[in-house]
This record gives C-alpha cells, structure tokens and sequence, in this order.
C-alpha cells in the first residue's frame, strides 16, 4: 500500500501535489511581479525618451543655483546638487537626533507623571498625552510655526527674557562663545571622556563580578564626559567671552540663530512623539509584576530605590522595542520639514527634483536614506535590546 | 469569630479619622500625601490660575462672534470666531461649489450617521455590508454627481473633511485587504512569496509617508503608458492604500502569530485545505486579535491623510491654511488651527475610546 502510494507520487506530477502546487504558485507570482516591473520600466523609459530627460545620477554634479537658508556645512548657490542634498541630509539627521533626545527625556517625565500618586500631576499628563496623539502632526507644526512667525513680536520689540536671549519671530537669537582654540581640545577631551567612561563602567562590572563590591560607574563615567572638557576649559585659561546678538537694523547680527522653521519641526516632533513614548514608558512600568515591587519593599528598600533597582530594569526591556519603532517615527516624520520650509533632505531633493525634473532619482535618493536611518537605528537599537534582554536558561 | 468579638467589642467611636475619608482624605491622599506633592500641587494650582482664565477671556468672553469684518477682530483681544464664521463653509467643504455644497455636506452626514450605526454590535449583521455598499455609491454620487440632475464636480474641486473621511475610509476599505494578503503572504510557506511580501512591506515601512505620496505624484505618471493620466485625487489615494497596506499587514502578522500553533493543527489535522483552514479557523480569530492595533493604525492613517496638502490637495487641514492665506483674514492661524484640531480630535478621540471598549468586548470569550 505505501509502496503504491510512493511509486504514484514519483509518477505522477499532479496538482494535488502540495510541492508541485507551491512550485506553480512561486511561478505565478513571480511571473506576475516580474511582469507588471517590466510594463512599468518600460513606460517610464519610453515616457523619459519622450520628455528627453537623461536618467542617471549624474545631475548630482552639476550648479544647483538655489540657495539654502540654514545648513551645517557652508553651502552657497553655485555649488553642485549633490551637495545641497548633503545639507538637507545634515539638516535630517541634526533634526532627528536632537528630537530624539529631547521627546525620549519628556516622553520619560510625562510617562511617570501619568503613574503619581498625584491626582493633578497624573490628570494632566493624560490630558497632555490625549490631545497631543489624537491631533496630527502636520497641524501641530503649522500651529509651533505659527506660534513663532506671527504670535512673536518683530526683532525690534524682541522678547528677551534672558540676558542675551532673544526672542522673535525671526527666530530665537541666543549668545555663541567666540571661537576659542581650546573649544577643539574640549571636544577631543569630551570624546576621550566617553571613552574612559565606558572603560571605567566595563571595569566596575567585571570587578563586580568578581568581588561583590559594586563602584559608582554611573557617575564617574558622568564625572569623565563633562569633567575632562571642564578642566581643558581651565587649562585653556577659562575664555568666558561670549558673543552677544545685537539689533543692527532690522535683524539682529552675531550669536547662534535658531531659525523659526527649525524650532517649530523640533517642538512639533519632540511634542508629538514625547505623547507615545510616554504611553510606552508607562505601560512597560505597570506591565512589571506587582509581586516585584512588593517583594522589593518587604527587603526593605526604599521606594526610590524600588523603582531605580527593581522596576525600571525590568520596564526598559518592555519598553525599549517600542521606544526603537517611535525613534524610526521620529525620523521619517523628520520629512514633514517640507511643509514649514525647514530646509531637510525632502524639502531639498524636491527643489532638486522641480529643477532637473529627475523624479526616478530623487525619489531613490529619499528611499536610500531613508532606509539606511531606519535600518541602521533598528540595527543600534537591537543591539541594544540583546545586551539588557532577560537571559533565560 | 465570637472568640474575636469578645476579645474587644467595637466600639461606636472606632471610626477611622475623619482627615482620612470624605473630602479632606481625599484631597489628603492625592494631592497632599508628602511634601513634594504638595510643592507639585501649588505649582500645578498656580500654573492653572494663570493660564486658565486668560483662556477662558481669549476663547470666550473677550472673543468676536458673529458676521463681523476682520478689522473688529483685530482691535479685541480674543479669538476672532468671525474668522470661523466666514470661513467654516469653505473649511468645511473646500472649493465645492458653493451653491451645491449640501452635497458633500449630505454625504458627510450619512457617512458619520453609517459609522455611528456600524459601532453598534447590535446592527453587525450581513445587510450592513449592503447597506454600506449602497451609501458608498450614493456618497460618490452626490459628491461627483453627473447624473439625476446634480451638476458634475470634478475631483480637483473636493475638498475639506469629505476629502479627509472620503481618503481615510476608502483608503482602509481597500488596503485592508491588501494588508490581509500580505501578511500571510508574509508568513507563507513558500520563500518566493514571502520574499515579495517582505520587501513591500519593509521597503513601504521604511520610507515616510510623504515620499510614497510624492512617488505616487511624480512617478505614476512616468509608469503609466503615454495618453494614461491619472486623476491627482486618485494618486495620492493610491499612494495612501500603498502606504496603509504595508503597516496594515504588520497588524494583521502579529494577530496570525498570536493564534495558537494547535488551532493550526487542529485545522490540519481535520484535513482542511489551507485556504479553508485560513478563512475558517485562523483569520477569524487573528482578526479578532487584532481589531484593537487596526483601529489604533487607522487612527495613525486618519491623521495622516493630513500629509495630502503635500501634493497639492485641499484638505481639511489644507482649507484652512487655504483660508488663512486671504489677505483680508490673515494672521488668524490660532483660530483656525484650533477648529481643525478639535475636529480631528474629536474623531480620533472617539475612535481610540471605541477601539478600548472594543477591545474588552471582543475578548469577553477569551477573558479569565
């Protein structure tokens, strides 16, 4: 009988074989998306030939001739395209990264807010976190640009709530140190100071393991990053000069500017995403188990100590996954830029695109990177994830 | 237990003290239990009395009302809800026709009336598939009209919240099933499939919103062959299903691995085909899963179908910067902005509390 059943199954190439189904199936399907790509390219080549665009990246080299307002690197209109799309990266990227910062530290007061024991304290975070996730994002740029560009007052009339600091709707004007050769050294001594603090925490573990006796890595390695440039500072004499704004005219001159459509993109996104991760944070702290903390207090720890010891570690396992996907957020909401005139990688590559009239390849460009943030965050926070990750058995 | 009582009788005054119930307890465990929270309490209190009451002076009490000229909004110190009064037509609508605007205004009210029937577990029967089947032909024709006497409107003059309902529910409608496919395309046995599926939605989930809405504006021109233009209307919607299928699909995987592997047996083992065995004993279940994530996706799509004033569509959101652009009325953004945020929050609001109640509803079965 199994004999049979196997010599049939040999012969026989039959539908009801499942093997042989799949076989079909794969065919189909790629067949199908082999097709409708090769329809598509085709047209759009005939449809470029017709419009005479030559396709490649080659424009990347040639004049952009549009200016840019802010940007990192100097940047004037006679240089190339692929250099203005390097500022709006650059702009992204500064974007993104101070976001991230700022919308992790609120979203983490505002997440523990919403757990006080204090009735007011944890009603507002709620309201805080209601409104802000249920209004879009777009709308919550236009109304920061909004609040910058008409609500201030012109520079002559500037706010200045702090000496040197002034506010406008030309954008928040705030006192830079004059350049100083030891700011170099500082910031060699910051990164050596990074180094040293990991070195130091490495050490402190290991000793910890092998005698029990635990060191306060945390805060020397606080200690290494801000003292080591803090005494670079002293040795280079201390320069304190600073160089203050001044209102010359209509605008002001000297100082750092921050220009109105980069307040409002990093308000817009810090407040928006500061709502999710608080969410986050505070579903990964009531989603440790009760018997935790009340074990914790039976030992006798204090109840700072409980949350420090015993709850956060735990939490930041659960919390941390989710955090990643609201840090990609963050990023590629970084792209809505555009739409407050905040000079970014989208709002560049779309002068770029009007311009040249290369749609194929900007688009491929925005996909390029924004794939390479995406992967290389997940990449950083999964490493992440693995090293605090419960080692079980 | 009479051991007990006569080891010490209770007494009448063995009540607990009073500053530990009633009002006083209350105020006295939440706001006043240490000294921090009684600083935080100040602060907060203080905080409120001076933000609230100018509030209450600029929405309110010192706001213009009514059909009164910009000038009058510009000398009060309050909101100018002249502005709203003005403009909410053209908010509301966009550059529909004015004289036809009970249109889009009818669809509106039959779409939210349908959705607010649809909520109700009590009308979750076949014919309302029909019925909303019917409503979406009725709503496409009293907004495109062309037949029974209405005056065509070309898709070009849409506009405000129908446009904003019209991209978010269509959009859902059709990418729901697309998200469907993909997602067990994405857990597919056979590595060709999964391959496809795992490079669309990962390359969609990658890339912002707004660079498949420009794809979908720059480049479906380019595919199409020549002679073939798209409506622009119709290609930011094709960019919005593209987008909401892939994340739609994530939902929908994390329902399809939250079955568990023994109803995948169980079906099997009953000698089910695999489409038998998905649609009858799987899917079901992993939908139920995943209604909660879905609703709380397509409050995410709902809010951003916002992004469409990018390629140069005239949402709500869109017609009320629109509107701000009026030389006459310029400057007026708070009030505005505010109208459009307490649309949008109501919306989404009503959802997310829906979707929560949804939640505990859907598991009464499962719950322990």
């Amino acid at each position: 009988m199994t004999a049979q059943v196997h010599v049939e199954r040999r012969a026989v190439i039959s539908w009801n074989d499942r093997r042989i189904r799949a076989i079909i199936y794969q065919i189909l399907v790629l067949g199908g998306v082999v097709l409708v790509g090769w329809y598509l390219f085709s047209n759009t080549l005939a449809n470029l030939e017709r419009q005479n665009i030559a396709s490649g990246f080659g424009f990347l080299d040639r004049e952009a001739g549009f200016a840019i307002s802010e940007g990192l690197i100097p940047y004037d209109a006679s240089n190339t395209y692929g250099r203005a799309l390097m500022v709006g990266l650059l702009n992204t990227l500064l974007v993104a990264a101070l976001g991230v910062v700022l919308a992790t530290f609120l979203g983490a007061v505002i997440g523990v807010a919403r757990l006080s024991t204090n009735w007011l304290v944890a009603k507002l975070a709620s309201a805080y976190v209601e409104v802000i996730r249920n209004i879009p994002l777009l709308l919550q740029l236009f109304v920061w640009y909004g609040v910058i560009t008409v609500s201030l007052p012109h520079p002559r009339e500037a706010m200045n709530p702090v000496a040197g600091v002034f506010l406008s709707n030309r954008g928040f004007k705030l006192p830079a140190p004059v350049s100083d050769p030891i700011h170099f050294y500082m910031g060699i001594a910051f990164v050596v100071g990074i180094v040293l603090a990991v070195l130091v925490a490495r050490w402190g573990r290991r000793r910890q393991d092998l005698t029990g006796r635990s060191f306060p890595s945390f805060w020397a390695g606080l200690g290494l990053i801000f003292g080591l440039p803090l005494v670079m500072w002293l040795i280079g004499g201390a320069p304190t000069a600073l160089e203050m704004p001044e209102l010359r005219g209509f605008n002001f001159r000297g100082g750092v500017t921050i220009s109105p459509e980069f307040a409002a993109v990093l308000f817009g996104l810090t407040f928006y995403t500061a709502g999710f991760i608080a969410e986050i944070v505070r579903s990964g702290i009531l989603a440790v188990s009760h018997g935790q903390t009340e074990a914790a207090s039976a030992l006798g720890l204090r109840r700072g100590l409980v949350l420090r010891l015993v709850v956060m570690p735990q939490a930041v396992r659960i919390i941390v996954p989710p955090t990643t996907s609201q840090y990609l957020n963050l990023t590629k909401n970084s792209s809505l830029a555009v739409a407050v005139g905040y000079p970014d990688l989208v709002s560049i590559g779309n002068t770029t695109l009007n311009q040249t009239g290369q749609a194929i390849e900007a688009i491929s460009i925005y996909m390029a990177v924004y794939l390479t943030i995406s992967l290389l965050i997940s990449l950083f926070m999964n490493w992440y994830n693995a090293r605090i990750a419960l080692v079980e058995r | 237990m009479a051991d007990q009582a006569q080891h010490r009788a209770i007494e009448p005054d063995d009540r607990p003290p009073a500053f530990s119930v009633g009002a006083v307890g209350w105020l006295r465990t939440n706001l006043f239990s240490t000294w921090y929270n009684t600083g935080l309490t100040v602060l907060i209190l203080y905080g409120l009395y001076s933000l609230v009451p100018p509030m209450v002076n600029w929405l309110f009490l010192d706001a213009t009302w009514g059909d009164l000229p910009a000038e009058a909004c510009r000398e009060a110190a309050g909101a100018c809800w002249s502005f709203i009064h003005e403009w909410w037509r053209f908010i509301l609508f966009g550059y529909f026709p004015y004289d036809d605007q009970w249109r889009p205004a009818l669809a509106l009210f039959l779409a939210i009336g349908l959705l607010v029937v649809s909520c109700n577990r009590m009308f979750w029967r076949l014919w309302l598939v029909y019925v909303w089947l019917a409503s979406l032909v009725v709503i496409g024709v009293l907004m495109s009209g062309g037949v029974l006497g209405l005056t065509p409107v070309s898709t070009r003059q849409w506009g405000g919240l129908p446009l904003t309902l019209g991209l978010s529910f269509v959009g859902l409608l059709v990418a729901f099933p697309m998200g469907v496919v993909l997602a067990l395309g994405r857990r597919s046995s056979m590595p060709t499939v999964r391959a496809v599926c795992v490079t669309y939605i990962e390359l969609i989930r990658g890339v912002p919103l707004i660079t498949v809405l420009f794809m979908a504006s720059v480049m479906f021109p380019l595919f199409m062959p020549q002679g073939v233009t798209i409506d622009n209307l119709l290609r930011a919607q094709i960019g919005m299903i593209l987008f909401a299928a892939a994340y739609l699909a994530e939902v929908v995987r994390g329902g399809l691995q939250a079955v568990p592997r023994g109803q995948y047996e169980a079906a099997d083992s009953l000698g089910l085909t695999y489409w038998q065995k998905t649609a009858l004993i799987i899917l079901p279940q992993a939908l139920r899963i995943s209604i909660p994530p879905i609703v709380n996706t397509f409050i995410g799509f709902f809010k951003d179908t916002s992004l469409v004033i990018i390629v140069g569509l005239i949402d709500l959101l869109g017609a009320a910067k629109t509107a701000l652009t009026s030389p006459e009325w310029r400057g007026f953004y708070r009030e505005a902005y505010f109208t459009v945020a307490v649309i949008y929050f109501v919306f989404c609001y009503g959802m997310s509390k829906y979707s929560q109640w949804l939640e505990k509803y859907v598991n009464v079965g499962t719950r322990r």
